[in-house]
């Protein structure tokens, strides 16, 4: 059977693009359900083709407010937890200094804990602190657990990194100052831009750790949830396509750029 | 918030360094430090202990929580919630063993056999990502619909009357099952699956299966003796990064499954968003952190990996 031959020399391809489509097939359903017209209130089963939701994407109340407030929530929270990560990862690389083993724990628990255990916890102490839960509140928990994301993502980066570049820096009478932006910063930004994207993505998509600590503050994710109790609108799956084709053409695009910066590089 | 302010001293400023500039080289570490363990130490290390003094406290919320030794909390919170508890656990693990029986072939393919094409599949990998993933967890509930097409090729094919008589599904229905819950739970983690293991795959020197191959090793063998030991780290990261937010999840209980399939998360949102039984609340948490962190230990001990971080 030559078939069953073909099979099974290309078992893993198989089993892998099988996985591959297990992990595709739900954003091709939501990206043909933006084009349904679901009779009711829920978006669940195919009607009939439509393109009400892409002509008026905002055209749910409270939709757009709660998009726009988790991109603010995550822009801050991707800067921050970028900032504070960064000098903790230089902090770890670069330097001698007591409680290393301590610095290290505190930075891996937060990964290594059950995000409804944070969220409880982090609620616990703003209810004590008699705190306003919203907008802060949120952005605080955010920057908490992206922090150490970021963390490990440029601790990599700047290991790998060779420290004599630095010193031959140094021997052309650089200055520390100006061997950091010169020298360090640049080789280091690739590992710094994975760890802002990891933390925008985290911190955009959250959905427990915010839904304990936002009050009566809805970000996008807490709407999807409360719109999978109340009835789905059609333009979360615009929103979602929209979001998808996004992320894949900024990914591309960088891949480009990247390809033929190397390519005239050489 | 102004106890993080605090600005980071440059790396040596642009005095003379004549005095001391070892003092001074020696604290820049700590300025690194500083803000990011701070805000550590304040919105992650003390609500550990606020909520580790709520789990002994008793009263009402009109009358207010006092600490009160109250360590029952705990042995009723158990004996109320352990159907709860033992399904997160089996629920989690099960997902986690299929995301790794899922995802090493991929990580496989994309590290040895995408060639030109491995930059698309990662691509393929991480774009669903973006894409809340409530939504896309939403999209399961068309895809296993009653009725849908899923259903009726399962139903064909007499899968559901195997799974059924394991309790896995009821009838013909998948939705409300814990079927969904943990397939649910498998998609939602498989790439904090795929990535650590395509991480320690693709460092894994070509040559290595050149030298099994040319010592008669059939492809099976070094797979077991070479490849897989090799990734062993990535199986490690990989395992841990789905069973822990697995564990504590409840979205997909939520969304994709009935009452019969709550899993512990359910039960602490509820008690403390909704019953506001905030002592109950913190005694389950703290449980259920007590056992992932155990979990995790043992495993990292026996795998023999310390080096995670």
């Amino acid at each position: 059977m030559p078939v069953l031959r073909l099979l099974r020399r290309n078992a893993v391809v198989i089993a892998g693009l099988l996985t591959l489509a297990y992990m595709i097939l739900p954003n091709i359903v939501v990206m043909v359900f933006s084009f349904n017209k679901p009779n009711g209130r829920f978006n669940y089963a195919w009607q009939r083709f439509s393109l009400d939701a892409w002509k008026d994407p905002c055209g749910v109340a409270d939709l757009c407010g709660s998009l726009s407030l988790s991109l603010r929530i995550a822009v801050w929270a991707t800067l921050g937890a970028t900032v504070l990560g960064t000098m903790i990862a230089f902090a770890l690389v670069r330097y001698r200094f007591r409680a290393r083993g301590a610095v290290n724990s505190l930075i891996f628990l937060p990964m290594a804990m059950p995000e409804v255990v944070m969220a409880a916890s982090l609620l616990t102490l703003f209810l004590n602190m008699g705190a306003q839960l919203g907008f802060w509140t949120v952005l605080i928990a955010h920057i908490m657990f992206c922090l150490s994301f970021v963390v490990t993502a440029v601790k990599a980066r700047v290991m790998s990194m060779d420290p004599r570049l630095e010193e031959a820096a140094r021997d052309l009478y650089a200055g520390p100052v100006q061997t950091f932006l010169r020298v360090t910063l640049p080789i280091a930004a690739p590992g710094i831009a994975a760890g802002a994207l990891l933390a925008f993505a985290l911190s955009f998509d959250d959905f427990i750790i915010t839904n304990f600590n936002a009050g009566s503050t809805v970000t996008f994710p807490m709407f999807v949830w409360g719109s999978a109790q109340r009835g789905t609108p059609v333009q979360i799956n615009v929103i979602g396509t929209a979001m998808f084709a996004i992320a894949v053409a900024v990914v591309l695009v960088g891949q480009l750029v990247a390809h033929r910066r190397k390519n005239t590089g050489k | 918030m102004s106890v993080t302010d605090a600005p980071p001293a440059p790396p040596a400023s642009t005095g003379p360094q004549t005095r001391k500039p070892s003092t001074r080289k020696r604290l820049v570490p700590y300025w690194l430090l500083l803000p990011g363990i701070l805000w550590l130490l304040v919105f992650f290390a003390l609500p550990m202990v606020y909520q580790a003094s709520t789990s002994v406290q008793t009263g009402s919320l009109e009358k207010g929580f006092e600490v009160t030794w109250h360590f029952r909390t705990y042995w009723d919170a158990l004996a109320d919630y352990y159907p709860q508890f033992v399904r997160s656990l089996l629920y989690a693990g099960t997902a986690t063993v299929l995301c790794l029986l899922l995802g090493y072939p991929l990580a496989y393919l994309i590290a040895f056999k995408a060639g030109r094409a491995r930059n698309l599949v990662l691509v393929l990998v991480i774009a669903p990502f973006f894409t809340s993933f409530l939504i896309r967890t939403l999209a399961w509930k068309t895809i296993l619909a009653d009725g849908g097409t899923v259903v009726d090729v399962l139903n064909t094919l007499h899968v559901l009357d195997v799974t059924s008589w394991l309790g896995w599904t009821e009838g013909d229905r998948v939705l409300a099952t814990p079927m969904a819950v943990v397939c649910g739970l498998t998609y939602n983690f498989l790439p904090f699956m795929i990535l650590p293991l395509y991480t320690s795959l693709e460092r894994i020197d070509g040559r290595l299966h050149e030298a099994a191959g040319d010592l008669y090793a059939t492809p099976a063998t070094t797979f077991r003796k070479v490849t897989f030991p090799l990734s062993m780290p990535g199986v490690v990261s990989g395992t841990l990064l789905t069973f822990i937010p697995a564990s504590g999840d409840y979205v997909n209980a939520e969304l994709l499954g009935s009452t019969d399939t709550k899993m512990v998360g359910s039960v602490i949102q509820t008690q403390f968003l909704r019953v506001l039984d905030y002592p109950t609340a913190a005694a389950l948490s703290f449980i259920l952190m007590a056992v992932v962190l155990f979990a995790v230990t043992v495993y990292i001990r026996r795998s023999g990996t310390e080096d995670l971080v």
